[in-house]
């Protein structure tokens, strides 16, 4: 029984962290307008959303199995408050910055409309930092998965997709069309108007 | 002269910086001019789409657009 | 002819000091005379007065009370009674501002707008620098009558006005303290969003949100009007406003100061009642230098008129808008029929474009591409979509901006297209004017040329 805890936390930490790479794929494409035939950008926006929930899902079955689980000896409190655990302090520790995080997300996104604007989109860029905590975790809290092949190019996948979206957003803020210069040119005229500087009052 | 009647939808255009989603979601009253940004249709929203802009309202990602209280 | 008289006695009410003097004006060959209130310092001696020439010309200012809201309330329903309307642009009636501010919760402040930013406008710098304290007068006024405990006066860094302005409050012992702010030289600075923006937070952009009348400068009501008006203002706290209908019409009463420019004799600031035909005000400035074709009133962002229209058209807010226009900066510049109306409006809009805040889609984008537009039409640019794309796209912008900017250019492009039709005709099937390459006659600041 203990044994398929342990194997449950684990699996579901492995679809955790695919689940959150497509979110963070997804939130960055939105974020930079990406749109196609099939995909609206509310169809981005809403399984952006909707993937998050999810993520969030996986993510209790994920740390209800560890603490749940008797090996390893994880408390409640070690998912929230980082370092204190006696299993792999670090790594752990982590994984509780990368859950706090994401919980904060996921809270101020519900009451988006009752938050700051600003506030909002600040915290939400946090997630650009949550992220690699995430994978961090995963390959540190793995142990001996961490070597499977399998593994290991799950979380290269990964890093490439979120390396190649960030990329991406970066190029497009620096190719931001500024408004059209307007390069047509005029009639070649000789500088200087007429009637400023010569006024007088009568 | 009609009165009016219902809700209408206005965008804050310092906010809004064209995403599009209003657009997606209520096609039938708002447009996107040729450089992305929302042209909207005058008057109250029609009741059949109330429900539609509370969403598009909620889903802006900059809250530019507003639905105003009928 | 007519005779304007400059003074009577001010209601009892007003009053508790000496009586007012009259003032001696001209008398013109012209019907609606070059009246002369807000000038008459120049026009006596040509320098402007130091305080106590001033109150010997114009008479003290009525003994303003603070805290006596029965008196307040006389003054506002005085303003009310005389029309005065703002001398912005706008001509919002200045007595519903004074209401709206004075009715609001909070400490007022009084900001008075002294900016200037449309380049063939003079008037206000000119009225500065010959009767400060005019203006001075007017900003007491106007801070009496919505019991402000601030003032500012708003004017462009490196204003011609900021040296007398500063003498002249030297001179003076004002119950509320008036400063100086200086505001950056971008043309949407001075639009009254922007200056309250300014004077808050520091950025000089225009914004959405509350009237400044209820939430202005840091949150406080904010009544912002042109320093014209209030030397007006100051006008009508001494001689009422029976006295300032004596001028004007109904609906636009009171004179006010016109700056005229381009192919006329005397290009120059004018005192004239509202009322005045474009071509008389015209002949005051000495009469077209050469044969016009047009005139553009209203500023960059105002209307070309062909002078067929021009010609017997009052300047009144009224008879404007019975052609659908905003009477708008009251500034003409006249164009001469050796000229290219096209060219002309083609470098306004470039530097329109260019003095987007660049806050709001439809103006950042919009008015680049219509500018762009409009340039590709003075060069000759042989393109059929051409006019067809122009007209959808100034059908899109209006309307869709926190502030009036694109609104006022893409009005002027679009009186441009109307006056100069048969311009545009020949230029759109590639057959630019000879007259486009030759020397502007629209004013613009220096960087834009």
């Amino acid at each position: 029984m203990d044994q398929a805890l342990w194997f449950a936390s684990r699996g579901t930490g492995l679809v955790s962290l695919l689940l959150l790479t497509a979110t963070v794929v997804l939130g960055a494409e939105h974020a930079g307008r990406t749109a196609g035939a099939r995909w609206p950008r509310f169809t981005v926006h809403a399984v952006h959303r909707n993937l998050s929930l999810l993520s969030l899902a996986f993510l209790a079955v994920h740390v209800g199995t560890a603490v749940a689980d008797s090996y390893a000896g994880i408390r409640v409190v070690d998912a929230f408050l980082p370092f204190v655990s006696a299993y792999k302090p670090l790594y752990l520790g982590l994984g509780a910055v990368a859950l706090d995080l994401m919980l904060a997300l996921l809270i101020t996104s519900a009451l988006r409309t009752r938050v700051p604007l600003a506030a909002w989109q600040w915290l939400h860029r946090a997630a650009y930092a949550m992220w690699p905590l995430a994978v961090v975790h995963g390959i540190g809290a793995g142990g001996k998965d961490s070597n499977l092949l399998w593994v290991q190019a799950l979380n290269v996948i990964c890093v490439a997709a979120v390396l190649v979206v960030v990329w991406r957003r970066l190029a497009d803020r620096r190719r931001t069309p500024a408004p059209m210069a307007v390069t047509a040119r005029l009639p070649r005229q000789r500088t200087g108007a007429h009637s400023r500087e010569k006024a007088f009052v009568r | 002269m009609s009165r009016y009647t219902g809700p209408s939808i206005s965008v804050d255009p310092i906010a809004c910086t064209a995403h599009g989603l209003c657009a997606e979601l209520l096609p039938e009253i708002i447009e996107l001019d040729e450089w992305g940004y929302p042209i909207l249709a005058d008057g109250p929203v029609p009741p059949a789409l109330r429900a539609q802009a509370k969403a598009a309202a909620r889903a802006c990602p900059t809250l530019a657009l507003k639905l105003s209280r009928g | 002819m007519t005779l304007v008289t400059g003074a009577m006695l001010a209601s009892d009410a007003l009053t508790s000091g000496p009586i007012s003097t009259i003032t001696p004006l001209h008398q013109s060959p012209i019907p609606h005379a070059e009246v002369v209130r807000l000038l008459a310092a120049w026009t006596d001696d040509g320098r402007a007065d130091d305080l106590t020439e001033h109150e010997e010309r114009y008479g003290r200012l009525p003994s303003l009370l603070p805290g006596r809201g029965v008196r307040r309330h006389l003054l506002i329903d005085s303003v009310r009674r005389a029309g005065l309307r703002g001398r912005g642009g706008a001509g919002f009636p200045t007595a519903e501002k004074l209401t709206a501010v004075a009715a609001a919760k909070g400490r007022a402040v009084v900001v008075a707008n002294g900016c200037e930013g449309d380049p063939t406008s003079s008037k206000d710098h000119t009225l500065m620098q010959l009767a400060p304290h005019l203006v001075l007068d007017g900003i007491a006024v106007a801070c009496y009558a919505v019991d402000a405990a601030d003032a500012v006066l708003c004017l462009h860094q490196g204003s011609p006005a900021l040296e007398p302005m500063r003498a002249a409050l030297a001179q003076r012992r004002d119950p509320v303290p008036v400063t100086i702010a200086e505001v950056p030289p971008r043309y949407v600075a001075s639009e009254s969003s922007a200056l309250v923006n300014f004077l808050t937070t520091g950025a000089a952009l225009p914004t959405t949100g509350p009237r400044a009348a209820e939430r202005g400068v840091k949150g406080r009501p904010t009544l912002v009007d042109n320093v014209e008006t209030l030397a007006h203002l100051a006008l009508i706290a001494r001689y009422g406003d029976e006295w300032f209908r004596e001028a004007g019409t109904q609906q636009s009463p009171g004179s006010t100061l016109l700056t005229i420019g381009g192919a006329v004799t005397w290009p120059g600031v004018y005192e004239v009642e509202y009322g005045i035909p474009i071509s008389d005000a015209l002949e005051l400035a000495g009469g077209e230098s050469e044969s016009l074709q047009a005139v553009a009133v209203g500023g960059l962002g105002g209307t070309w008129l062909p002078v067929s229209v021009a010609d017997e058209l009052p300047l009144t807010h009224e008879d404007f808008a019975a052609l659908g226009l905003p009477l708008g900066i009251p500034s003409i510049v006249a164009l001469p029929a050796q000229a290219c109306g096209v060219a002309e409006t083609a470098r306004v809009l470039r530097y329109l474009a260019h003095e987007s805040a660049g806050q709001c889609g439809p103006c950042m984008f919009g008015l680049p591409a219509v500018a762009e537009d409009f340039a590709l039409l003075a060069a000759g640019r042989r393109d059929r979509e051409l006019l067809d794309r122009l007209e959808r796209r100034l059908g899109v912008v209006p309307g869709r901006g926190a502030c009036s900017h694109p609104d006022a250019a893409i009005g002027f492009a679009a009186s441009a297209l109307s006056a100069f039709a048969d311009d545009v005709r020949a230029h759109a099937a590639g057959r630019p004017c000879r007259w486009a390459a030759q020397q502007p006659w629209m004013p613009l600041p220096e960087e834009a040329a």
